[in-house]
């Protein structure tokens, strides 16, 4: 059993297991579903600067900041308890593209190779590490939510709003992966 | 959106919001905790959190990530379908709301910005602080950077189109 269990999960059971949070949290509290918006009750609560976007009451959303460390929780006990001993599956067709740009080490989930705290003060490093997040943070709020909140969230209950963002999110994506990444990890 | 409640300004480009009108104790929150961590879970063990995946999502090269948010979807549609169905109450007894969002230029401009950052990082916001939690602690700083960019955006959103 704990054997199947450390293996990687196939997207038939972790795909409806994430849908099944749409209606637990409503269930639970009437909360709808999202993650960026822990963001910004950390910017409401901690450095509000008297700007009028963080003047709300950030408490009442307190139970958002509960979920997010609950998936900061989750991640360690997924390593620790129930970690896969064997390296990350890649499709050929990645390894071989990788490796011209010199990522080699497929042991972990992310590549070692460019997430680390000496790659942070190179070009590459810098852009992968801090603007990376610096987009994620800035769209997603600009967007109104991400994948859980438009993607997930939003679609399932149909709005229209939703299926553009979520559009949005894939055609960006497909530019940043297939012809803007390429020049950034030959740097 | 005319702005004009501080239920108003917290709802302003946000689709996860706290829809109930009750107050509770703080520790009714430990729910939202544990269910946080049966997703951070299922976040490592499919791999959603993985770069990798990410990439391979973006070149079409692997059906993983879409069957992923696809059935998520197909479970999450079903489900709100029953709840509106026959009426579902929270477990306090109150109706279900679900807020409807409007549309507006900046889930174009906004979500094309993310889909960038996405790419990057491969990480969406929830895995971020999942690749925390499985010691990958260079993240630490992406996730400040985020939490800055979020921040960023509150400070220019007048002057931003929307």
């Amino acid at each position: 059993m704990l054997e199947i269990i450390q293996k990687p999960w196939p997207w038939y059971v972790a795909g409806p297991l994430i849908g099944l949070t749409v209606p637990i949290l409503l269930i639970i509290g009437n909360k709808s579903f999202g993650v960026s918006s822990s963001f910004r009750h950390i910017c409401a609560s901690c450095i509000p600067m008297n700007i009028p976007f963080f003047k709300y009451e950030w408490k009442k959303e307190i139970w958002n900041l509960f979920f997010v460390f609950g998936i900061f929780i989750g991640g360690i006990i997924a390593v620790q308890l129930l970690g896969n001993p064997e390296p990350v599956v890649v499709r050929p067709k990645l390894t071989a593209e990788l490796q011209q740009y010199g990522i080699t080490d497929f042991s972990q989930l992310l590549p070692s190779q460019v997430f680390n705290f000496e790659n942070l003060f190179s070009i590459k490093g810098f852009i992968m590490i801090v603007l990376g997040g610096f987009l994620v943070g800035f769209g997603t709020r600009y967007a109104g939510g991400c994948t859980s909140g438009h993607a997930i969230m939003g679609i399932s209950t149909l709005q229209k709003s939703s299926l553009i963002a979520t559009c949005c999110f894939m055609i960006g994506g497909y530019i940043m992966a297939n012809f803007i990444l390429p020049i950034i990890l030959s740097l | 959106m005319n702005i004009n409640t501080e239920k108003d300004n917290r709802h302003v480009d946000a689709v996860c919001v706290n829809e109930s009108n009750l107050t509770h104790k703080w520790y009714h929150n430990v729910k939202y905790l544990i269910v946080g961590i049966g997703f951070g879970i299922i976040f490592v063990k499919a791999e959603i959190i993985s770069w990798f995946r990410i990439q391979e999502m973006f070149r079409f090269q692997s059906f993983h990530m879409f069957g992923i948010i696809g059935s998520a979807i197909l479970v999450g549609m079903i489900s709100i379908f029953v709840i509106k169905k026959f009426n579902v109450k929270t477990i306090y007894g109150e109706d279900i709301k679900i807020s409807t969002k409007e549309f507006n230029k900046g889930q174009i401009y906004g979500g094309l910005i993310f889909g960038l950052g996405w790419a990057i990082t491969g990480a969406c916001p929830g895995p971020l602080f999942a690749q925390i939690g499985t010691g990958s602690l260079v993240v630490i700083v992406t996730l400040f950077s985020a939490i800055l960019g979020t921040w960023m955006y509150g400070k220019f959103r007048d002057k931003l189109p929307h």
